[in-house]
């Protein structure tokens, strides 16, 4: 019977909500695809690593479940994801800076 | 106001990364890339920090310090072991957006069954099953790339591979399905469970039979993953900054996926389900010719008598650890006017762009790096061609032999050079298990040893030491 209820709730959705991430998706994926094209081949390693953290930015989901309102259980996966998410952001961004330094022209 | 806030937020933060990623374009700008990142993280993490949602800090502050504990110890690995930082930071990724998507779909189950919509639980599905492969993947890849014990090297086969692991992911898939239909039934739970254990088993699966010479390619699919994973999350989550970020991160890993194929002459499905460097002895060419040894003094001096030296390293350099002594060696040969080039192949070492890095740790120019394209017509006019540690990517049978694993795959024509010194460690096959007929060219001539050794023994007699013999 719980399966009826979530019928309705999805008859009911609003669906534009979703075509719009949609459409958000599809075009930041041909500008990821026109900016990452003209990144020099000598910096494959560090465009490696700085859209690693920039990835990261799921830590912004992992602190809406970690400090929400919510269960301890559901929290502590937040945490968890949180904490990933951090160690990408911080090792990421100070590694590729640290490559980066290297690359000089004479 | 506070959504206000949130979304100019998440804009700002858009803006900043995409001006970070075009940054990127030149070295020259390329540290800036660092600061527009780095700013629009902040932005992003302060304004959905102070939402008024967020009632408990605590944890938020333990996990963030843990964060900067362990992140600062990894970005100061050596660069040598970048691949599997990197790898490892593409499981971290995975691990975070699995677990949001096991808590979002716990959450709805227990207090908002209705907020499991059918879009909603698909994009869950999709984040949970990317967000997992993509952790044991990668996990599976950095243990590879370290050469952890336990988990083999050479890629691991066994009949009827590619049908349990696709069967695997069809299962997920369909599991996934029911879910869908069916988030709130009594079982849902253990099915959803089911769907991160096959999840799990599949990222192991997959990176089983991937050997050392596919991981440029692997490390960059599992990029792309980590990306569709933040992607998956941001419409669980309803957030466009996860979307567009997740979007760049995911474009990014396709194209350098692309080019790491393109560059081996391989598909996908082939990097993925083909099994690179099973061992073919068979592709023994022609009658078996002997190596021709060189001596230290006899290579320095060819080294002297060249106007034009093109080095080719190889993941046998990083190996080594030779950076500085080719460093030390480049500069013995600039002083004496001879023009010194590195040919960098898109696929040599463990990962995109890894060459480049490690002589860009050594001081070396970065405009003495040179693509292979850029390379290979001036190869003819070249004296000496130096090679490091690199097998399969001077590798003439790319050229034309049809049975190779390698057939196809474009190389840098080092065998057209005038002479060719080749440092090799051993005198087994390189990690495509095949027979290289370079260096048994009637130009080459073998430098057999630690990479670093034999370069440090050859700056030693370049520049007039004594004690070598």
């Amino acid at each position: 019977m719980i399966d009826g209820l979530v019928t309705v709730q999805t008859a009911a959705e609003p669906a534009g909500d979703y075509w719009s991430m949609l459409f958000v998706f599809v075009l930041a994926t041909f500008i990821g695809l026109g900016v990452i094209r003209r990144v020099s081949r000598l910096l494959y390693t560090p465009l490696m690593s700085l859209t690693n953290a920039i990835s990261a930015i799921a830590v912004v989901g992992s602190i809406a479940v970690t400090g929400a309102e919510y269960p301890a259980t559901i929290r502590v996966l937040g945490a968890i994801a949180l904490f990933a998410s951090m160690t990408n952001i911080v090792s990421g961004f100070l590694i590729t800076d640290r490559m980066l330094k290297m690359f000089k022209k004479q | 106001m506070t959504y206000a806030v949130a979304q100019a937020a998440a804009i700002l933060a858009t803006a900043l990364f995409i001006f970070s990623l075009y940054w990127m374009n030149d070295p020259k700008t390329a540290r800036h890339a660092v600061v527009a990142g780095v700013s629009g993280m902040l932005v992003a993490v302060l304004a959905t920090w102070f939402q008024p949602e967020i009632v408990h800090h605590g944890w938020i502050v333990l996990a963030i310090v843990a964060g900067f504990i362990v992140g600062v110890p990894l970005s100061l690995v050596p660069l040598t072991a970048v691949p599997q930082r990197t790898a490892l930071s593409h499981a971290f990724g995975g691990l975070a957006a699995g677990l949001v998507g096991a808590a979002e779909y716990f959450l709805g189950l227990t207090e908002h069954p209705a907020q499991l919509t059918a879009f909603r639980m698909s994009a869950i599905v999709a984040e949970v099953i990317l967000g997992f492969l993509t952790f044991t993947g990668s996990l599976m890849a950095a243990g590879k790339l370290q050469e952890v014990k336990w988990i083999p090297q050479r890629p691991v086969t066994y009949p009827g591979q590619n049908v349990v692991n696709i069967g695997v992911l069809v299962v997920a898939v369909a599991l996934g399905v029911v879910v869908v239909m069916h988030p709130t039934a009594a079982w849902s739970a253990q099915v959803f469970s089911g769907i991160v254990g096959l999840a799990v088993l599949f990222g192991v699966l997959l990176i089983i039979p991937i050997g050392g010479a596919d991981m440029p390619t692997v490390i960059s699919i599992l990029n792309s993953y980590a990306g569709l994973s933040a992607v998956a999350m941001g419409f669980v989550l309803n957030n466009k900054l996860l979307v567009t970020a997740g979007a760049l991160d995911g474009s990014s890993g396709l194209i350098l996926s692309i080019i790491m194929c393109r560059a081996m002459n391989r598909s996908f499905t082939n990097v993925l389900f083909g099994a690179f460097g099973t061992v073919q002895k068979t592709v023994a060419v022609g009658e078996q010719k002997a190596w021709k040894q060189e001596t230290v003094e006899g290579a320095a001096q060819l080294l002297e008598q060249a106007s034009l030296v093109v080095v080719i390293p190889g993941y046998g350099m990083a190996v080594a650890q030779a950076q500085h002594k080719v460093r030390e060696l480049y500069d013995q040969l600039t002083k004496r006017g001879i023009t010194v080039r590195f040919a960098i192949h898109p696929v040599a070492g463990r990962m995109p762009g890894h060459m480049n890095v490690l002589l860009a740790e050594a001081n070396i120019p970065y405009t003495a790096l040179v693509e292979m394209e850029e390379i290979n017509p001036d190869m003819p006019q070249c004296d000496v061609a130096l090679v490091i540690g690199a097998n399969d990517v001077v590798n003439p049978a790319a050229r034309y032999a049809k049975g190779s694993p390698i057939y196809g795959m474009p190389i840098i024509d080092a065998d057209k050079a005038k002479t060719v010194l080749a440092i090799k460690r051993s005198k087994n096959p390189g990690f495509a298990g095949i027979d290289n007929e370079l260096y048994v060219q009637d130009n080459t001539w073998m430098l057999f040893g630690d990479a670093k050794a034999v370069i440090g023994d050859l700056v030693k007699q370049l520049a007039g030491g004594s004690g070598i013999h």
